[in-house]
């Protein structure tokens, strides 16, 4: 039974909600902590850990407000596929990277 | 004839229809923002060595947008739950919510790019730069022509590179005025807009077709709220499960939001 059929209850999504909306807020600080902090010498180090927590924030809302948790099969094959080829369109764009066509010059 | 499947879930999806349609659809909109990404990838691995700009959007208004897009989403969650549970009046609140919040973003959005749109550059005959927020501009000014006067408030660089990086301590110590700027003494005046460079680009594009998409789903969900909440009376069930649709979409724009904000205003 996916969450959508399940016998909701107003009392408990207030909960839930209080609890989703804290952690965005304790997130979003975090990301903007790491941001201003003075971790590393350039940005790859403070890039990686807020992209992390970004991965974090989205996780919550995929996973509680889209009920993403208790979905049917169909929709994580669905989603799985789309996972294949996104991964796949942003690997292509890194392996491509330096990828220039013979006679290219540089400035 | 009757559209079938739109309450009772289809034996072989084990889903209602539209619940199913709407994500294949967010399936090919994770692909549609993906290829902007991997475009944005390119662009900032592309970039020379200390030329991709940092500190140029105002976090202060990026986390107020990120909070309200998060409450419109838990607004929208509680709209349906309040379908699920017979409460038609908490419905309309909490849609209503959805809806004020969906337009104060939008209007600080607004707000943002007006500021971007305003902030002009011009690099000076002497070699030098001026940045700043358009202030005034004389009734002869025209760039063409070499006439008049424009000014911005803001501050003159010796180095175009002192304007790359505005959380560098010599950016955050320069001292802001405003500047009166001879069109004879002008070489190249833009604002930031598109055109400006490729951040700005990729900036303008990816917010604006993320604005979009905020548009896009605050009219669905004012029809939902207004004309189309007469469904209620007739098919409470079916309308519910607009609702839900509805809020699928409206989740996987808050998804994108968070992705977008720490990519371009905090990194």
């Amino acid at each position: 039974m996916s969450e959508s059929e399940k016998p909701v209850s107003l009392q408990s999504y207030f909960r839930l909600c209080a609890v989703v909306f804290l952690v965005v807020v304790c997130t979003t600080s975090a990301m903007i902590g790491t941001s201003f902090s003075h971790l590393g010498e350039g940005w790859t180090l403070k890039v990686t850990l807020i992209l992390a927590i970004a991965v974090v924030n989205a996780f919550l809302v995929a996973g509680y407000l889209m009920h993403l948790l208790s979905e049917k099969k169909l929709i994580y094959t669905v989603l799985g596929f789309t996972a294949f080829f996104f991964i796949g369109l942003l690997g292509l764009t890194v392996w491509a990277t330096n990828g220039f066509p013979p006679g290219t010059v540089s400035h | 004839m009757e559209i079938p499947y739109t309450v009772q879930n289809r034996p072989d999806t084990g889903i209602y229809n539209a619940k199913l349609g709407v994500w294949l659809f967010l399936a090919s909109e994770v692909m549609l923002f993906g290829g902007l990404f991997s475009a944005y990838v390119l662009l900032r691995v592309g970039a020379a060595p200390g030329d991709w700009p940092h500190g140029w959007l105002n976090v202060t208004l990026g986390t107020v947008n990120t909070l309200l897009l998060a409450l419109s989403a838990i607004t929208t969650l509680l709209a349906w739950a309040a379908c699920k549970v017979r409460e038609f009046g908490k419905f309309k609140f909490f849609h209503a919510c959805t809806i004020l919040l969906a337009l104060t973003f939008l209007g600080i959005k607004s707000y943002e790019y007006h500021d971007k749109l305003t902030h002009y550059e011009a690099q000076l005959t002497n070699g030098k730069f001026a940045d700043g927020h358009f202030v005034k501009e004389s009734k002869d000014f025209n760039l063409a022509k070499k006439t008049g006067t424009i000014t911005l408030h803001g501050h003159i660089v010796e180095d175009r590179k002192e304007l790359v990086d505005l959380r560098s301590p010599v950016a955050k110590a320069a001292k802001h005025e405003e500047i009166t700027i001879a069109a004879t003494d002008i070489k190249k005046l833009g604002n930031y807009g598109p055109a400006h460079n490729t951040f700005t680009a990729i900036y303008f594009t990816l917010t604006g077709l993320h604005a979009l998409h905020i548009l896009g789903g605050t009219l669905v969900i004012f029809y939902l709220w207004g004309p189309g909440s007469r469904m209620w009376k007739t098919d409470p069930e079916r309308f519910t499960n607009r609702i839900e649709v509805s809020g699928l979409f409206w989740h996987f724009v808050d998804l994108v939001w968070i992705f977008l904000f720490p990519v371009l205003y905090l990194t």
